[in-house]
């Protein structure tokens, strides 16, 4: 069970990221929420993952679950919940604004002071040699 | 007197329930988180009198003992910090009760800047790691909302750039503290330091201490992931920048010493040359950033990671006297840093537009804003008798003494390199002739940049200023030359906190003491709940018996397997 859970951290891992390196805002919002579940699963998996058994202190030498680990995760689920919501938000207000979700077409903040690249039409003609 | 702890705790987050709720439209809100914050201020200084009395103190939450429930813990560090973090934000607060328009007020503006400061508090108090990744998660959505409250279309910009990477590093520390319960089966700093300091090293511990740094270095913004501090700081109203730029990311270089200290101190050590790494190259963007910027508030922006930088330094180096010059530079840091927003700010009530073109001839207009820019500029440089220059004097004994050369270097470059940008601040906004009102609108259409705070082409002209934004101004430039004029006080403070955490023994002794010890009981007089409900549990009696049932319930599904 352990091992799954382990392939699948790794699995959805990677999906989040290569959704995070897109430009789109809403393809990096839905890698964000994807990579924080990835997160609440390495805690549970990580504070030990024990099926059918109590997180009760009981009789000595049975078997008793972790039950810190679902706390924190409980926690990080409400904060993450809250988050998201607030995020999405934010990338419909964006949308609304600036009329597309491609980051690197909005350049308000932080605006392009000069043309980096010149254009080759744009020189005049004894100069491109 | 643990009830201190609580007591700070509380108080801005009380503040910012009364603040939300109070009438809109008139200045209650600002007044009643003026209160708060004023309030906070006196709290803090009670507790750093009785720290530095009475050693580190601690308080169990709910009575629970120190392992198992959660605990706050004020040593010398964290109380100094509190104190100034709460005098910088009562500043603040005047400065915004009378900065901020009544739309922002009315949508809750200072009940969110309550909001932070309770993250900020909790963050400084906290002695329980998950508990820190809560209050840096109770900032963060505070600082969301004060980045997007009546956002123009820049705003909005560097609020996605912020919150999106901001969230990556939340993801990171979440992981982080996932791994190191796995690893260490406890989450109280105290216990984390006696487990982690018996482990043998491994991979797996590097691994974790990895996480930890990336995620707080990106919220300190360092070196190479610093690319939102320059995409947002310089979007939001003033307050919020100065705020952000005296909080924020040296809470994140608290929290990175924090946790280095105390669960990862030989790794800390192990990460001496990479910290240092990061710390000179976050500086050297810094400035670069600073000196190639023409943009008022930017500049500043980009200076706020010089500071950083030396904090980081004086961090990696790590002798007594190293982290001593690092918590004078903290202070010193914070003070500086929101006085010289302010500045900005009130320079544009007189007129000054966002470009380094549209300003000039202040120095005329007003002499004493003048006068407060060059203090807190100079102290930044690092001259006599700035506080800036004890910090800086500070370090380069520290690295003198230490033989680490880089470090004398670094700080006295970054000190005459600091020069640049911010003299040229002065010379452009106090001492060149104010421009034309045509030519400055010009610039601005020529530049096609999105509109600053002002409409462009107004003249620079005299205003009076309303009293807040004064008596903020006043009493942070106050306590820097107050500071500067006799550094000892708060040297000794800054010395006292180094020492508590070079050897964090007092520091474990306070938080894990035996039940019955005054300094671990819950609230003042007889509290015999805690000792009795645990005695009540049938193992469980010593943290090891956990974590011995804990890791043989882990090691089960292996072994049936």
């Amino acid at each position: 069970m352990i091992w799954l859970l382990c392939v699948l951290i790794g699995v959805l891992t990677s999906a989040s990221v290569w959704l995070m390196l897109s430009r789109n805002l809403v393809k990096f919002l839905f890698g964000l929420v994807l990579i924080s579940n990835v997160a609440n699963l390495v805690i549970i998996v990580g504070g030990g993952f024990t099926p059918l058994a109590p997180p009760l202190i009981g009789e000595a030498g049975a078997t008793l679950a972790n039950a810190l680990p679902q706390a924190l995760v409980l926690t990080a689920i409400v904060i993450g919940f809250g988050l998201v919501a607030f995020v999405l938000v934010l990338a419909v207000g964006t949308y609304r604004v600036f009329d597309t979700v491609d980051m690197d077409a909005i350049r308000f903040a932080e605006p392009v002071d000069a043309p980096r690249v010149v254009d080759p039409e744009q020189v005049e003609p004894g100069v491109r040699s | 007197m643990s009830w201190l702890l609580v007591a700070c705790l509380m108080t801005p987050l009380l503040s910012a329930a009364a603040s939300f709720i109070a009438p809109r439209g008139g200045s209650q809100r600002a007044t009643v988180a003026t209160c708060g914050t004023a309030l906070l201020v006196a709290l803090a200084a009670m507790l750093l009198w009785q720290v530095s009395q009475q050693g580190v103190i601690s308080a169990q939450m709910g009575g629970w003992s120190a392992p198992f429930g959660i605990s706050l813990v004020a040593d010398p560090l964290a109380a100094l910090l509190l104190l100034v973090s709460a005098a910088v934000t009562l500043a603040i607060t005047l400065f915004a009760a009378d900065d901020v328009d009544a739309a922002r007020s009315d949508a809750g503006f200072h009940g969110f800047v309550q909001v932070i400061l309770t993250g900020v508090v909790g963050a400084l108090l906290t002695g329980d790691v998950f508990n820190l990744y809560v209050w840096f998660e109770v900032m963060l959505i505070g600082s969301f909302a004060l980045m997007t409250l009546g956002a123009d279309r820049v705003q909005l910009d560097g609020a996605v750039k912020y919150i999106a990477l901001n969230l990556v590093a939340t993801v990171l520390l979440l992981t982080a503290i996932g791994l190191l319960h796995a690893m260490a089966g406890t989450l109280n700093f105290a216990d984390l330091h006696r487990v982690m300091i018996d482990r043998p090293q491994d991979g797996m511990s590097r691994v974790v201490a990895t996480f930890f740094l990336v995620a707080f270095g990106i919220k300190a913004a360092l070196f190479p992931v610093f690319a939102w501090l320059p995409a947002a700081y310089h979007t939001v109203p003033i307050t919020v920048a100065a705020l952000f730029a005296a909080l924020m990311t040296k809470i994140g270089v608290y929290s990175l010493f924090r946790v280095g200290s105390l669960v990862f101190s030989v790794e800390m050590v192990e990460m001496r040359a990479l910290l240092t790494a990061v710390a000179v190259a976050t500086l050297v963007v810094g400035l670069a950033g600073a000196i190639a910027e023409h943009r008022l508030r930017r500049l500043l922006a980009w200076h706020v990671m010089v500071s950083v930088g030396i904090l980081l330094l004086g961090v990696a180096l790590g002798t007594e006297l190293a982290l001593a010059a690092a918590f004078l530079y903290f202070v010193h840091g914070m003070l500086a840093k929101a006085a010289l927003f302010m500045v900005i700010g009130m320079a544009e009530r007189h007129g000054a537009g966002e470009h380094i073109r549209e300003v000039g001839g202040l120095q005329r207009l007003s002499p004493w804003l003048a006068a407060a820019f060059l203090f807190s500029a100079l102290s930044l440089i690092g001259l006599p008798p700035t506080p800036g220059f004890w910090a800086k004097l500070a370090f380069v004994k520290a690295g003198l003494d230490a033989g680490s050369v880089l470090l004398v270097v670094a700080v006295l470059l970054a000190g005459l390199l600091s020069f640049l940008p911010l003299m040229r601040l002065w010379n452009e906004m106090f001492w060149k002739a104010a421009p034309e009102p045509a030519l400055a609108s010009q610039t601005l259409a020529a530049l096609a940049s999105a509109p600053g705070a002002t409409p462009p082409g107004r003249p620079m002209q005299a205003v009076t200023l309303p009293a807040g934004m004064v008596m903020g101004l006043a009493g942070l430039t106050l306590v820097s030359v107050l500071i500067g004029l006799a550094p000892a006080s708060l040297y000794a403070l800054a010395a006292d906190a180094s020492a508590s955490v070079i050897d964090p023994s007092t520091y474990v002794q306070a938080v894990l003491g035996e039940a019955g010890d005054s300094a671990a009981m819950p609230m003042d007089g007889p509290s015999d709940a805690a000792p009795d409900a645990m005695s009540d549990a049938p193992r469980a009696a010593t943290p090891d018996a956990i974590r011995e049932a804990t890791s043989d319930a882990s090691d089960t599904p292996e072994t049936s397997q």
